[in-house]
């Protein structure tokens, strides 16, 4: 396996604090690994600065295997990057070429406030979830079996897709409305499809539509960004589905 | 009006009213490349006239307009807050379309061309009518015979019919993504229905914008 190594002039939006006004800076990095992932990359740069005695690069990580949603960034002007179908956890420096130059940015909304250097205060998506992405289950006493309520193979595929969505806010850093419906969709669709999910329809799509408008997040105008750079695939389906959940739930 | 979605379902349920108010209007005007007008001109005649058409369709008609117009302006503002501080490097062309990224500029594109066509038509149309009191549409004292003339007439300046053409590109433009983003906008997509949706789309958004550019061009070559 060939060891292909590259130099690289990297832009970083660097910001103190909230308050503070940020700016981009530049820096140099030197002998990337093809095959390492874009935050190891950043763990170079970061480890370089820490040995110039100058202040690390703030940002977002956990799992590294694509399934958290904790890592974001706004890669040379596309979420997660280049690449499609990745977090940015799970892009590869091989997506790049020697001596290119790339800007990294924070994502980007009104609803995702910046907290320091590249990260974002994403809590706006939990607090859109606390509002109505659940099913109120009664945990007590016997566990009811898991297959004792009959679901279409269709419904409990397509519910599933939904579910995928790790909420990362992707679809809402690539939307040029800032919109979250992509988002908020998924979160309905994995009940909407669902017997269980049913009992509670009406007043979660009102409820997660309204906190979604209060965090500030702009209109859906239907670009089809979000699902484009999505590192799930969610589909624009689900806008759809929340968007008919919605007026049932209106009319009711 | 309260939510996001509620404002998108309006916005394309007026969409969808002025896509068959545009498609009726072609089917009228098309009349026109037809002999001398005449079938044009009694259908001209009888929507000039008609009481229902005049104070019933017409007002529903400028209101749809309007409120499609100042929505899609305020969703644009309110878009723009969204983002309150704009990426460095951007690449929006990497993931949507020119003409859904940019529906505000064919709109207003739209916009200023109906400045145009309410002077050329609607503005004399009225004034002829309920301030002149002359309901015969009568040209050289034949009722009902005048605006096929006054169609033609309109057509003989070059530039107008240049602006016009460009004025049916932007219509284009904006109904590309316009058709079944409204069809997306009140939920009725999946995978099923969506291609053809799509084509349904994509020909309307190509027909009747062409076949307003030919009418323009034709009654222009034809008096030439």
């Amino acid at each position: 396996m060939s060891d292909k190594t590259m130099n690289l002039t990297l832009k970083i939006w660097r910001q103190k604090d909230a308050k503070s006004k940020g700016k981009m800076e530049t820096y140099p990095v030197t002998g990337i690994s093809e095959h390492m992932s874009f935050l190891e990359m950043l763990d170079v740069l970061n480890e370089q600065l820490v040995v110039e005695g100058k202040e690390p690069v703030e940002f977002d990580h956990d799992c590294r295997e694509g399934i958290c949603g904790m890592c974001s960034l706004h890669i040379n002007g596309e979420a997660h990057g280049p690449d499609r179908r990745v977090t940015t956890c799970q892009l590869h420096m091989r997506m790049f070429k020697d001596g290119e130059t790339i800007y990294i940015e924070p994502f980007r909304a009104k609803g995702f406030p910046v907290v320091k250097d590249l990260v974002v205060d994403r809590s706006a998506f939990d607090r859109i979830q606390h509002a109505g992405g659940f099913v109120s289950v009664n945990t007590s006493g016997n566990t009811i079996d898991a297959n004792a309520i009959p679901v279409p193979k269709d419904d409990a595929d397509e519910a599933f897709n939904a579910a995928t969505c790790i909420g990362c806010g992707a679809c809402v850093a690539s939307c040029k409305n800032a919109s979250a419906m992509l988002f908020v969709s998924a979160k309905v669709s994995q009940f909407s499809l669902l017997p269980q999910g049913k009992v509670e329809a009406k007043d979660r799509v009102m409820k997660m539509v309204k906190q979604m408008d209060l965090e500030g997040f702009g209109n859906c105008t239907n670009t089809g960004a979000c699902e484009v750079e999505c590192p799930k695939g969610i589909s624009l389906d689900n806008i759809a589905r929340m968007n008919r959940e919605y007026l049932k739930a209106s009319l009711k | 009006m309260k939510t996001s979605i509620a404002r998108k379902v309006l916005m394309a349920l007026s969409g969808f009213f002025l896509i068959v108010f545009l498609l009726q209007h072609f089917i009228i005007n098309f009349t026109s490349v037809f002999g001398h007008g005449e079938t044009f001109n009694s259908l001209s005649h009888f929507m000039g006239t008609s009481p229902m058409v005049q104070f019933v369709a017409q007002p529903i008609l400028i209101f749809g307009v309007i409120f499609h117009l100042a929505m899609g302006m305020y969703l644009e503002a309110q878009n723009n807050k969204a983002r309150n501080v704009k990426y460095v490097m951007n690449k929006p062309g990497e993931n949507a379309s020119w003409m859904s990224r940019n529906m505000i500029i064919t709109g207003v594109m739209i916009l200023l061309f109906l400045g145009l066509h309410f002077y050329d038509f609607w503005i004399p149309e009225i004034k002829t009518k309920f301030i002149d009191g002359d309901m015969s549409g009568a040209l050289n004292g034949v009722e009902g015979t005048r605006y096929f003339h006054e169609l033609q007439h309109k057509f003989v300046d070059v530039w107008r019919v240049i602006i016009y053409c460009l004025s049916f590109v932007f219509l284009s433009l904006h109904l590309l993504h316009g058709f079944q983003s409204a069809f997306q906008s009140v939920g009725f997509r999946n995978h099923k229905y969506l291609p053809t949706i799509k084509k349904l789309g994509n020909l309307y958004a190509v027909l009747i914008p062409a076949g307003f550019i030919f009418i323009a061009l034709f009654h222009y070559l034809t008096q030439l």
